[in-house]
């Protein structure tokens, strides 16, 4: 038993190390650092390591560690405060979160759902855990088993999850990913790096960042559509149901936690997936394991639970390609591993060898930091919640203010405030005539991997081929791919099997004419078309295969789709439309007139940089559409402002410049890069 | 400072530089960076190579300048390392508070003619140069058989390569192979070389090269375990521009070596032009240092003695060899050399990069 000969004492001693008060300090440290960054959406891991290792070099190493693991640990935990109370995907971690989160938020029921999120957060983290002190002594053969056809088998295995949430019209879905396709190819191309659909511009030639794309489908059409509301986020004055129903309701479904908690292991363990998608995976199984999905979408507590579940337990899964192999599954673990290397471990196959206590340390003091984590995040949930009860209109400049100011952390630039207003209003013209937004999520997400890994499974299996038939079939076949092909059947199957009782996501029936929808579904093809014109003028082969597929399949659906639209009646649900029918249909205030105000801060910012449209942004906010009284506009304002200058001094970050600065030298915070 | 009274280097842009020494006041008479924070631009994301090298020298750098500044590493990706490059060239201030750090993958497309690249490595002030090297190594049955006789193994062998694209650093090794005559397959898109490792150990690809830093740490537990054996190292440079043997891997044989082992006669021609040009680019001279256009001499000279101090630190060569490897770190005159080696390339061995680009994998710069 190589279990009780090494790990055993190996653990106690990493026990010792732990259970230190310096380190526990150290470790709680971490954890409200995290805490206070994580809950700010697109800063995470990254921003909150930043930020400590200036002051890594020269620590305690296991001091230095367990800050470093506290901080990174509690990411995924604090992000779910914006993505049920906001809707604003916290991280690409949360992001299916905000599909039940929010609903039950609106319905008066945050703290039930922060309670059930953070308990199946600390049930997924210890479990990762636990599964990891023994499975990091026998992960190396197992993650090597995971080739190029592997990858690429998980990769469709995320695809066959857009059938679940495909929605009415499976034809919507499919386009709707095929979308998220297209939006993931813009830019370099991955194998040979050619340029597809950038126009020249080099903005585009890295291509959108999931932050962005994230926030721009997910929060912004929310926020919009809440400010036409003109109400609190939760529809009712108190608060509901209390945070230990949310612990019931988690207790209640503690089997789909453990399943969710697995796949959250799994793919966390395997390199080269990327996290991102895993959070999905788990909300489609959630899905397929429930027997009424009538309620998905509108405040389903199962919803919540199985992405919780599983986005913690991959962190704990991420440690093992990280410290096995020395590859970070993510950019916090790259800089986690830049901050081992300051207190002088490197990650790769030696340190388990050399360093297993070392190595225990930090996959236990990742459970404790989710202990400590979530027991604080529960401990805040009841009076952070009450943030729904607040009018919404006074949220919304804070709103604005954070997504841009994140957006701006992706490439620091105006243009990216404008890709967020632009995908933005894709996600609210989704939202409107009921494309799945997830689908889209998940087409943008495995864009890259499926184009990647379809052409090197293919060519490294023609070399195999080349030398033997049966060397290139077993290449392809590997028990591992067999095991896989039989999940993506059954993921399939059992998406399959209940979409004829699944009931229509939205109550409304119809319907607002033909018109608009046709329009955007021609808008859609158009796109598409402009797609496949410029996949056909790529030089470089293996970069043209791939985004020629996809654009033409989907143009094809999408050809299907306005044909159906032809023929049908009004009154199909291909004709949803959230203007005319459910709760945007009864909006006091117009869609445009709301957009305005958030275009209106990216063009101020455009002509006076980012400070100083923020005040001008808040200001003019609060007093016209607020009607607030110049007192309490000003405090609200200093607060804001305030608040985003002490952040960015803290992060070292800058503010997007605008035309002012082009002409006249202004110091920080003004002056951004 | 004994070197105050230094001639200017460039003439041409001394006016700039008095101009900048008028912003630059306060520091004039001495040079000090107390209470300031530098931030020194790596225009690659966290984690990388280059991510890893400047934080490896940040703290030791705010060590030796003078006032102990704070300087924090900001990573500005983009563009294939152009973006943040560019943005350096365009906006940054000559008051020695902004550095950037650059890679052989900046140099690259700076060589090649990119549009996207606006900034000129001559208008730049160099201050530190690192050097690296790369180690290329086979599966053990196949380094076995190499072993015995390389150019069986280079007749009767396919390869699979995992790359991230010909028009990076994987060029020289690319062009290495398929100067020996060996069938290599690259297979793109892998995403950094750690991936290309992880190939390989899945038994997917049967070569791979890891610099010299990732091959010690990384490739070096599989070295001892038998399951991989280096085969030849790009190698290093002497003082005279000769290829010598790597000092980091001493008993293994550079390419020159086995060049000449297989085909009986020393390499030569326009290709072996062009891929000594490239080499000395992407690896001798690998990472640099650079102050803006029109930094006074004063502060560049701060930062040069600064880095020498940091290079010169007694317990320098125990702190870096598991970081940086052997190789020179070059400061003043030295990393000038440097620059102009890895920065200034006979325009034949581009045309002849490009042309071979083009034909072998159908790319097409600007």
């Amino acid at each position: 038993m190589e279990f009780l000969t090494v790990a055993l004492p190996a653990l106690n001693e990493a026990f010792a190390l732990i259970l230190t008060p310096t380190a526990i300090g150290y470790l709680i440290l971490g954890v409200v650092l995290g805490l206070s960054v994580g809950v700010f959406p697109g800063l995470g891991g990254i921003a909150g390591l930043s930020l400590v290792l200036p002051f890594i070099y020269g620590m305690d190493p296991i001091s230095g560690l367990s800050m470093m693991v506290g901080l990174v640990a509690v990411i995924p935990t604090s992000d779910t405060f914006a993505s049920v109370l906001l809707g604003i995907p916290g991280s690409s971690a949360s992001q299916a979160t905000v599909l039940d989160g929010f609903p039950l938020s609106k319905q008066g029921q945050a703290a039930r759902a922060l309670a059930a999120a953070f308990v199946s957060s600390l049930f997924g983290g210890l479990f990762g855990a636990v599964v990891l002190t023994f499975f990091i002594l026998i992960a190396r053969p197992l993650v090597l088993a995971f080739g190029v056809p592997q990858l690429l088998l998980l990769t469709i295995l995320g695809f066959s999850m857009v059938g679940v949430l495909a929605g009415r019209v499976l034809l919507k879905g499919l386009v709707t990913a095929g979308l998220g396709m297209m939006v993931g190819a813009i830019g370099e191309a991955p194998a040979q790096g050619s340029s597809r659909m950038d126009f020249g511009s080099w903005y585009l030639q890295d291509g959108f960042s999931l932050v962005i794309v994230g926030l721009g489908i997910f929060a912004i059409p929310e926020i919009i559509s809440l400010l036409r509301q003109d109400r609190a986020i939760s529809g009712e004055a108190k608060l509901g149901a209390g945070w230990l129903d949310g612990i019931r309701d988690w207790f209640a479904n503690i089997w789909l936690s453990i399943r969710c908690a697995v796949i959250g292991v799994v793919v966390g363990v395997i390199p080269g997936l990327g996290g991102s998608v895993v959070d999905w995976i788990a909300y489609g199984h959630t899905m397929q394991t429930t027997r009424d999905r009538s309620k998905f979408g509108k405040g389903e507590i199962r919803g919540v639970i199985g992405p919780e579940s599983s986005n913690n337990a991959k962190e704990g899964g991420g440690l093992v390609p990280t410290l096995l192999f020395g590859i970070p599954g993510s950019g916090s673990m790259a800089v986690f591993i830049g901050g081992m290397i300051l207190l002088g471990y490197e990650a790769g196959p030696q340190m388990i060898r050399n360093d297993l206590p070392v190595t225990y340390t930090i996959v236990w003091s990742l459970a404790l930091a989710n202990v400590v984590g979530a027991g604080l995040c529960i401990f805040l949930s009841p009076g952070i919640a009450r943030l729904t009860t607040i009018r919404f209109v006074l949220l919304v400049p804070f709103l604005f203010m954070m997504i841009s100011f994140a957006a701006f952390q992706s490439k620091q630039t105006l243009w990216d405030l404008a890709a967020l207003v632009g995908i933005g209003m894709l996600g609210i013209f989704l939202r409107r005539f009921d494309w799945p937004r997830p689908a889209f999520l998940i087409g943008f997400v495995l864009a890259s991997q499926a184009e990647v890994y379809t052409y090197q499974a293919t060519q490294i299996a023609m070399s195999r081929f080349n030398r033997g038939f049966g060397d290139g079939l077993s290449y392809l076949f590997s028990p591992m791919s067999i095991i896989l092909i039989v999940v993506i059947v059954v993921s399939i199957w059992l998406g399959a099997r209940q979409s004829k009782a699944l009931q229509p996501r939205d109550t409304a029936e119809n319907t607002g004419g033909k018109r608009a929808p046709v329009i955007f579904t021609l808008a859609v093809a158009a796109f598409l078309a402009v797609a496949l014109i410029d996949a056909l003028s790529v030089s470089v082969m293996i970069d043209k295969v791939f985004p020629v597929t996809v654009a033409g399949l989907s143009l094809i659906g999408a050809l299907i789709l306005l044909v159906q639209m032809r023929r049908s009646p009004e009154s199909s649900p291909l004709f949803a439309d959230g203007e005319h029918t459910g709760e945007d249909a009864s909006a006091p205030i117009g869609l445009w007139p709301t957009l305005f105000w958030f275009i209106s801060l990216l063009v101020l910012t455009a002509l006076f940089g980012f400070v100083i449209a923020l005040g001008v942004f808040f200001v003019a906010f609060l007093t016209l559409r607020g009607r607030e009284n110049w007192p309490r506009t000003a405090i609200l304002t200093a607060a804001g402002v305030g608040f985003v200058l002490v952040m960015a001094y803290l992060l070292n970050r800058d503010f997007p410049p605008g035309l002012l600065q082009e002409f006249v030298e202004l110091p920080w915070p003004f002056g951004g890069i | 400072m004994s070197n105050l009274q230094r001639v200017t280097r460039r003439a041409a842009l001394g006016l700039a530089a008095g101009a900048a020494m008028v912003l630059a006041a306060p520091a004039w008479a001495q040079v000090s960076f107390e209470g300031e924070t530098i931030e020194w631009i790596i225009p690659f994301s966290e984690g990388g190579g280059s991510d890893k090298w400047a934080r490896f020298y940040a703290p030791l750098l705010a060590e030796a300048l003078p006032g102990n500044p704070t300087v924090v590493v900001k990573n500005m990706p983009g563009a294939g390392s152009t973006k943040g490059a560019n943005f350096f060239a365009s906006r940054a201030k000559p008051d020695g508070l902004t550095i950037l750090g650059t890679s052989g993958s900046t140099q690259f497309p700076y060589l090649l003619g990119d549009p996207r690249v606006k900034f000129d490595y001559a208008d730049w002030n160099v201050v530190l140069a690192s050097a690296t090297g790369g180690v290329a190594y086979l599966p053990k049955d196949l380094a076995a058989e190499w072993a015995k006789d390389p150019q069986a193994v280079i007749d009767n062998t396919d390869f699979i390569y995992g790359s991230q694209g010909a028009t990076r650093l994987d060029l020289v090794p690319l062009l290495a192979w398929e100067m020996l005559g060996m069938r290599v397959d690259p297979v793109f898109g892998i995403k950094g070389r750690g991936d290309g490792r992880l190939m390989f150990e899945r038994g997917e690809a049967n070569i791979d090269y890891q610099t010299s830093s990732a091959f010690l740490s990384k490739v070096m537990p599989l070295v001892e375990q038998g399951d991989a054996v280096p085969i030849m190292t790009w190698g290093a440079l002497d003082d005279d521009g000769n290829i010598v043997r790597d000092p980091t891997f001493p008993d293994v044989p550079t390419f020159k070596e086995v060049y000449t082992q297989v085909k009986g006669e020393e390499p030569s021609g326009p290709a072996w032009d062009a891929w000594k040009a490239f080499f000395i680019a992407g690896f001798p001279a690998q990472k640099m240092v650079f102050l803006p256009n029109g930094t006074p001499d004063e502060i560049v000279d701060t930062y040069s003695a600064a880095f020498k101090a940091v290079t010169e630190r007694p317990d320098f060569a125990e702190i870096s060899v598991k970081r940086l490897g052997v190789y020179p770190q070059s400061t003043g005159a030295a990393a000038e050399k440097r620059l102009q080696l890895g920065t200034v390339v006979d325009p034949e061995a581009t045309d002849w990069i490009k042309n071979w680009l083009k034909e072998r994998y159908g790319v097409e710069l600007g």
